[in-house]
């Protein structure tokens, strides 16, 4: 269990982390989203000690983490895949972890074979891509078997396989009763991963709930409906107490497809009505509120480094 | 679900309970292998010590080949009036100034590296994740810094010191290693590797970026002293006495060499030596207290 409380964090006069007061609980996986600049890769260094907190406290499972002599059997983190020396093979890098904190050198070769880097570990990290140095760094996190995990933005880099083996190493870690703890900037990346959701912006917190909780905050399902006869259709549509909007340019890119965006029926009665009155469907589908949607409307207002706005 | 939780948060903490007691030489024996498995660390090492003797061997081999003559007539006149006696000295060769700075030199990259290499890399996140306690982390770079540079050093002085009295050994001008100039030639032309490797890690320490801290550290040792050279102010001098190669030169220059001064206002042997452990005091502390307080 990680507990923030009231921390705060200043660079002269830019407050990077806001009174940010959060409890992540055991036996879950815990998403930690934010835009960039959002402060969460502070807050991770802020839980490990290794940037001091202007104010407020953090304690993992307890205690302060720099109370503990060695750290590897209580955090295991991965904060950035490029924070380690290229110089060395990945096996030099974790037997010196290893040793620091007298863990079995025999354990080295059980993570690098759990990441998948059993072949190369023998190599220089300074050639691995960036996708292995990801593994690497979860292979460091794993090393010391810790109850409580840390992951910041774990899936960059990773190709679709990598994205899905973290994914399930992320919920069977919790699983097992374990912290885990996974930053991102992507709602994409967490949907399938988190059970609960802290949402940050601007150093603040925007939300702290289960995901359920947090889709329900975001705009309604609408279902996609594309018909020759769409003036018609829409005619019906909104008889029946429908929003309806036209598509622009169509799902495919063309002009005049007629396809229509409706808010407020379901697909399986727009099916109906328009059996009812012998219009022709080309498609019909559910397009459920998307949870990125709904964080980009959440996070809208705290966005650090938003495009084409001046400011 | 719950109850599955619950036992496997059991072995969790059983699993740190049983975590053994923590010990200062698994923090030395980390920073070996990290200091070890760098190709850069053990090229600059042996390629300094190796530049180190062969300067000074071949130093005492270039004395040879005049050696003979001066020793055979060893009176003469110089313009000036003054009246010049040959005598050998066997330190000035064997254990040159020149041929050390390449030591130090090769010292206090090592030392800059042990702290920009973590720095600069990120790597010291990682390693304060594994070991939150700053201090034992520093206090294990510097035992194995020092471990490392003494022994290098020491036998790069010995090699140097009895290869160069043995080539000199047949003209009997040779000094013996149970000599106490010897000894404290020896022991200073050692030292000052350390010494240097530890002023290398706290420019490393402050600066944290590679380019820049080796060039600090290289100007701080030997740019530096050149601007405090001359007789003329004796507070001057007194400045240029405080330097870690100024101390070196005081305890390996051998005083029977009438022929050869240490300038006005020499320093003592004993300001020599304190200069040395004031520098690694220095850096030391003020090593531990930087990477204490600053954001990692």
């Amino acid at each position: 269990m990680i507990e923030l409380t009231d921390l705060t964090k200043r660079y002269g006069d830019k407050t990077a982390v806001d009174h940010l007061t959060v409890t992540v609980r055991s036996g879950t996986v815990t998403g930690f989203l934010g835009p960039n600049g959002s402060g969460k890769s502070t807050t991770l260094r802020m839980i490990l000690g290794l940037n001091a907190p202007t104010s407020g406290t953090v304690t993992i499972d307890g205690r302060r983490f720099t109370d503990r002599p060695r750290g590897l059997r209580h955090v295991g983190a991965l904060l950035d895949a490029q924070d380690i020396h290229g110089g060395r093979s990945a096996v030099a890098h974790l037997k010196s972890l290893a040793v620091s904190n007298r863990i079995p050198l025999r354990r080295i070769g059980e993570v690098l074979e759990e990441v998948g880097l059993a072949e190369a570990g023998r190599k220089r990290i300074g050639g691995y891509s960036l996708g292995m140095k990801q593994r690497l760094g979860i292979a460091g996190a794993l090393l010391g078997d810790p109850p409580v995990l840390l992951f910041d933005e774990p899936l960059n880099g990773l190709d679709p396989e990598g994205v899905r083996w973290v994914r399930e190493m992320l919920q069977r870690l919790a699983g097992e009763g374990r912290t885990v703890f996974v930053s991102s900037h992507l709602m994409s990346e967490m949907e399938h991963t988190a059970e609960r959701l802290v949402v940050i912006g601007r150093g603040a917190l925007i939300a702290d709930e289960t995901l359920a909780e947090f889709s329900r905050r975001g705009s309604q399902d609408t279902v996609l409906v594309r018909s020759p006869e769409a003036a018609a259709l829409a005619a019906v549509l909104t008889a029946e107490g429908a929003e309806v909007l036209p598509v622009e340019g169509g799902a495919d890119g063309g002009e005049g497809t007629g396809a229509l965006t409706v808010v407020g029926l379901t697909a399986a009665r727009i099916g109906e009505l328009a059996w009812q009155n012998t219009i022709m469907l080309a498609e019909l589908a559910t397009q459920s509120a998307s949870l990125e949607k709904a964080f980009m409307e959440l996070t809208a207002d705290s966005v650090e480094y938003a495009a084409g706005e001046s400011r | 679900m719950s109850a599955m939780t619950a036992t496997s948060q059991t072995s969790v903490s059983e699993l740190v309970a049983s975590e053994p007691k923590p010990r200062l030489r698994d923090l030395c024996r980390m920073e070996w292998i990290k200091i070890a498995s760098l190709r850069s660390t053990w090229f600059v090492l042996i390629a300094a010590a190796l530049a180190t003797i062969f300067i000074n061997l071949n130093g005492v081999r270039s004395d040879l080949q005049y050696l003979d003559r001066d020793l055979a007539h060893p009176d003469g006149i110089m313009p000036d009036g003054y009246h010049w006696h040959f005598i050998y000295n066997p330190l000035f060769r064997s254990l040159s100034d020149i041929a050390v700075q390449l030591m130090m030199l090769g010292a206090a990259a090592i030392g800059a590296l042990t702290m920009f290499g973590e720095f600069s890399t990120g790597q010291v996140r990682t390693t304060f994740a594994a070991v939150p306690k700053r201090g034992s982390v520093v206090a294990a770079k510097i035992a194995v810094l020092c471990a490392i540079t003494t022994v290098l050093a020491f036998a790069v002085a010995l090699v140097s010191f009895l290869g160069g009295q043995a080539m000199v050994a047949s003209r009997h001008v040779g000094l013996s290693i149970t000599d106490h100039d010897a000894q404290i030639a020896i022991a200073a032309y050692t030292l000052v590797v350390p010494v240097c490797a530890l002023v290398g890690m706290l420019f490393g320490a402050l600066i944290r970026n590679a380019t820049a801290s080796i060039v600090a550290v290289v100007a701080f040792l030997f740019l530096l002293p050149s601007f405090f050279g001359g007789d003329k102010y004796h507070w001057v001098k007194e400045i240029g006495h405080l330097f870690p190669g100024s101390a070196e030169g005081t305890l390996t220059f051998w005083a029977k060499d009438f022929n050869q001064t240490n300038g006005k206002w020499p320093a003592s042997h004993t300001h020599a030596w304190l200069v040395y452990a004031g520098w690694a005091v220095i850096s030391t502390v003020v090593a531990l207290v930087v990477v204490k307080k600053r954001d990692a």
